[in-house]
């Protein structure tokens, strides 16, 4: 089944000058194989769609069941410098989480927020 | 019996709440609550104003408020105070917090600013090249407003060995305040970077406050915490070795979890084995982070490397100005007239010759937050807000754009919501450049004030 990846995961974005680093954390040990294996660095960056306007690089962080996305030329040229109202990309982060994953049938029941999934 | 020490959190940020800083001085049986109020464009914001209105002290606005709040408990409980509240004049705010103690009946209190970090004369000299492009720093003379280094935890250190009750700083790196009580409690040598190591990474997790504590986290069906109007700013119970319990004073509301921690462990952090600071080189992979109890997680084994030679530079520069201003439609076909509305707005910026460097216009509702990674299929929505905003060189060139908006009221379209301006729909843009310096050339200045 391909699921949001709201359900296996979640995250937080925060801010330095022009550079937004996006960290998603796998909401079961299951799920971040999956998570690691899907959204690549190329993937995320191409699913932000031109947002991100530098390189987007990943760094794995195992030992918390996490991947840190370092996206540069994020913030519209900085903080003070934005036009953006979110000019910190505090929201930003909210975007991956419809990014979809291909998640094995066995799985659906560690699924967050299973009020939301399809049937 | 082994010591712990309890650090609590007052602030995250200058506009923070401050009724949890004074819970936390109340009741979390502290030995020391330190506050962090700056910005990366904190200092550069403040000698723009110093400049204008020479009635502004150079401190926190919310000094007062912070500290009339928190220094009756503390000093009751013996909890020592460090604080960046010193913005561009700590000393000010030394004498700031004299004023309060001896109004509020505290004598005898030693009180100690950390001055240095400001190095805006020299800061052309004392830096090469800017990190962000590789251009010579000389560039930004013509534009520079202030600059300041990062300081470490060392000159707080040196002030509480002196018997310092309250330590007031300017710039400092955010997580070395909450460090440098463990620095000294615990007798770490400034070069003990595996000590150093986990007791940053633990002021890491301090430094924004309610962040680790449910702030920032909320999602309802997906996470879910108790009360999320009612945050306590998290407590570190920390170990000789650096080792600590993340938790909150009991019955406030919010979380201290593994996904809170989590969350809070990579925020603002690029390279996780890698997270640069003043004192330590912060080594976050190895990290161990365990439940032992509601609200309460112990976070363990964190790296250190040796620190760097060389210390951060923000250099804030004048860089013209941005005008915004929004309108809004709402009901059947409100998508149509936002549509309508940009382009009237782009014909009359022709029209009256904007000169933008960049200007956009968004629907709020739609496509304002996430830009271009907006979903090409999102609904239309009931209601829209037409938000333009534009930066320029000059000031006048960004009144235009409130100045085009005013005439959307009666030269508009159907059904065009609008307000009338009530505030400045302009504002500076203080861009923020970085640069390393060499760490000697920054000392620090420790100068001791008593109520």
């Amino acid at each position: 089944m391909k699921v949001q990846l709201q359900h296996l995961a979640h995250a937080r974005s925060g801010d330095k000058g022009d550079t937004s680093n996006i960290a998603v954390f796998a909401y079961e040990p299951e799920f971040y194989p999956l998570l690691k294996a899907q959204l690549t660095a190329e993937r995320f960056k191409a699913f932000y769609n031109g947002a991100i306007k530098g390189a987007v690089i990943r760094y794995e962080v195992d030992n918390l069941e996490a991947m840190n996305f370092v996206c540069h030329g994020a913030l519209g040229g900085g903080v003070s410098r934005s036009l953006c109202l979110d000019n910190y990309g505090k929201a930003l982060s909210a975007a991956v989480l419809g990014f979809e994953i291909v998640v094995p049938e066995a799985l659906r029941s560690k699924l967050h927020g299973a009020h939301l999934l399809p049937a | 019996m082994t010591k712990t020490i309890r650090i609590g959190a007052g602030a995250a940020w200058w506009g923070d709440r401050v009724e949890p800083a004074a819970l936390n001085a109340e009741r979390g049986e502290l030995d020391y609550l330190c506050f962090e109020t700056m910005a990366e464009a904190t200092v550069s914001a403040a000698q723009v104003r110093a400049r204008r209105d020479p009635s502004f002290e150079g401190y926190d606005t919310y000094l007062d408020d912070r500290m009339r709040a928190v220094l009756p408990a503390c000093m009751r409980n013996r909890t020592k105070i460090i604080s960046n509240q010193g913005w561009i004049n700590p000393d000010a705010a030394a004498k700031r917090i004299v004023y309060w103690l001896r109004e509020l009946g505290f004598t005898g209190v030693k009180v100690a600013s950390v001055n240095g970090a400001l190095i805006t004369d020299r800061v052309l000299q004392l830096t090469d090249k800017i990190l962000e492009n590789g251009q010579p720093t000389s560039t930004l003379q013509p534009t520079l407003i202030s600059a300041e280094a990062y300081l470490g935890a060392e000159p707080i250190v040196e002030a509480l060995r002196a018997g310092a009750q309250i330590v007031v700083t300017g710039r400092v790196a955010d997580p070395s305040i909450f460090m440098a009580p463990m620095m000294y409690e615990f007798g770490w040598d400034a070069l003990d970077h595996d000590k150093l190591g986990q007791g940053m990474g633990v002021g890491h997790l301090m430094e924004c406050g309610a962040q680790v504590t449910g702030g920032y986290f909320s999602d309802p069906g997906f996470k879910d915490v108790p009360e999320p109007w009612n945050f306590g700013f998290p407590i570190a119970e920390v170990n000789a070795d650096g080792s600590a319990v993340i938790t909150k004073v009991a019955g406030t509301g919010g979380a201290v979890n593994l996904q809170t921690i989590k969350e809070q462990m990579l925020y603002e952090v690029h390279d996780p084995a890698n997270y640069l600071t003043p004192d330590v080189v912060v080594d976050f992979t190895t990290a161990q982070i365990e439940q032992v109890g509601p609200d309460r997680v112990r976070v363990s084994h964190i790296g250190g490397k040796p620190r760097t030679p060389t210390l951060k530079v923000s250099i804030g520069c004048a860089e013209g100005f941005i005008g915004e201003d929004m309108f809004f439609y709402a009901g059947p076909g409100a998508l149509r007239r936002a549509q309508l509305a940009k382009k009237i707005l782009e014909e009359r910026f022709k029209i009256v010759g904007l000169k933008a460097e960049e200007y956009r216009v968004d629907f709020l509702g739609m496509n304002a937050i996430h830009g271009a990674a907006t979903p090409a299929n999102v609904p239309e929505p009931y209601e829209i807000a037409v938000r333009v905003s534009a930066r320029t060189a000059t000031r006048d060139e960004a009144i235009k754009v409130g100045r085009e908006v005013d005439g959307m009221a009666v030269s508009g379209i159907a059904h065009t919501g609008k307000r009338v301006p009530h505030a400045d729909r302009t504002r500076e843009v203080i861009g923020v450049w970085s640069a390393l310096v060499p760490r000697e050339q920054v000392p620090a200045i420790v100068t001791y004030f008593e109520s």
